[in-house]
């Protein structure tokens, strides 16, 4: 969807501005909101596709006004609530629903390595063929879904060649609406910055981004 | 599935821009979350503990470091490394969450590697551990890919024009890492000396990597 998430190329947002000896947390609350995403996560009642999305969803200004972490406490509380690990009336009250049956057990401290080196990997093998080789000239779709997709706004209907071939990989498209992994394969698609931006760019820049073959045609 | 949103309740919401000054409303919507999935079952607080200390302690800039000194020291690793990086990193015992699939991009005199996740914050944690906040800012995620340039010299890093700057945009599972340039002159440091030089905005790609 074309929602403000989607930044790349927008101008007004600012400086960067880095902090010297950042720690990881700047409030104990940030760490505990982290972690109930994470713990949330194992229930497995989403996907990361599907996640994403929820953040994707929230309201524009704020999302822009919002600090990170911020993002993330509505994050976890939304998708708690829209995948049916609590329901509306606990959201308001912040009581549980005594009617509501304990979902046990959670998460427990001692699978917490176990899930880490685990992962979730997103690569598969599937029976369709990478229809590139690396080399090959290949546009991307003009598409606007108002759904979940990967292909940024600012490389839409834009050539590039294709850098690398990153093997198959769930489709996020489709897996957000819980329509099927479509694995498929992706690659590193190499534009140049001018083919981007236009004159103003470096004429030796380049832009490397991971697309799904779906989102790309011939060129 | 999901429904839309509903502005009715406050929870979740955010007010503030400033995470460093939260306000206690802002934690104590925290608390009250944690406190109603707890109750619920849903999540076990020594859990959160165990995560919280996984990211404090465990990951961080410190195991790229290594990758990076073992990589400038032995070319052979550096061989495995830039051909498949996840099992190269795995070596050095990093691997999992949000590092299933790394891929090092290397840093030449004739190419500058800089990695930005526009949509969101994809970020190599088992070996950079939890991205800094301006990584995930809307001003760096905005600009990287439009005026790389222009972000580098905010960081001190300026490149000369026949340089080619390669942004990479993370925008599938595939994270990224810069495999800096060694400096010069560090030829009798020891890999762990080398791997003290290596910062973390060395292995994003918004800065080089200095001599002693």
């Amino acid at each position: 969807m074309n929602s403000v998430h989607d930044m790349g190329g927008m101008h007004g947002l600012g400086p960067v501005v880095p902090e010297p000896n950042e720690p990881v947390w700047h409030a104990p609350w940030e760490s505990r909101v982290f972690a109930m995403n994470m713990a949330l996560g194992a229930w497995r009642r989403w996907n990361i596709d599907a996640g994403r999305h929820v953040l994707e969803r929230m309201p524009a200004a704020d999302y822009l006004r919002a600090s990170y972490y911020e993002k993330w406490l509505y994050g976890a509380f939304q998708k708690a609530l829209q995948f049916g690990l609590i329901t509306r009336a606990e959201a308001e009250t912040g009581q549980p629903d005594p009617s509501a049956p304990k979902a046990m057990p959670p998460l427990a401290a001692e699978r917490v390595p176990e899930i880490f080196a685990a992962g979730r990997p997103t690569i598969r093998t599937v029976e369709r063929r990478p229809a590139f080789a690396v080399g090959a000239a290949v546009r991307t779709r003009n598409i606007h879904p108002l759904t979940h997709t990967r292909l940024p706004r600012y490389a839409r209907d834009k050539t590039g060649i294709v850098a690398a071939r990153r093997g198959a990989h769930v489709f996020p498209d489709s897996n957000a609406q819980f329509q099927g992994e479509n694995a498929q394969e992706l690659y590193a698609v190499a534009f140049k910055a001018r083919d981007l931006w236009g004159e103003a760019a470096n004429p030796r820049d380049t832009v490397c981004i991971d697309l799904w073959e779906d989102y790309l045609a011939p060129a | 599935m999901s429904g839309g949103h509903d502005h009715s309740h406050p929870e979740g919401h955010a007010h503030t821009h400033d995470g460093q000054n939260a306000p206690s409303e802002t934690a104590l919507r925290v608390k009250a979350l944690e406190s109603l999935l707890v109750e619920k079952g849903l999540v076990d607080p020594s859990a959160l503990d165990a995560i919280v200390d996984h990211y404090e302690h465990k990951v961080g800039p410190r195991n790229g470091a290594r990758v990076v000194a073992r990589a400038w020291v032995d070319p052979a690793y550096k061989t495995r490394l830039l051909a498949d990086a996840t099992a190269a990193i795995a070596e050095l015992g990093y691997s999992g969450t949000q590092g299933e699939y790394i891929v090092a991009v290397e840093n030449t005199p004739a190419t500058h590697n800089m990695v930005v996740c526009t949509l969101c914050s994809c970020y190599p944690w088992p070996i950079l551990g939890l991205p800094p906040a301006w990584y995930k800012s809307p001003a760096y995620r905005s600009r990287s890919v439009i005026e790389p340039r222009a972000v580098l010299h905010e960081f001190g890093l300026d490149l000369a024009d026949d340089v080619e700057v390669r942004v990479w945009d993370s925008t599938a599972e595939v994270r990224y890492l810069v495999l800096p340039e060694r400096p010069p002159g560090t030829e009798a440091l020891t890999e762990d000396q080398l791997a003290a030089l290596v910062t973390r905005d060395a292995m994003i790609g918004t800065a080089r990597v200095q001599a002693p």
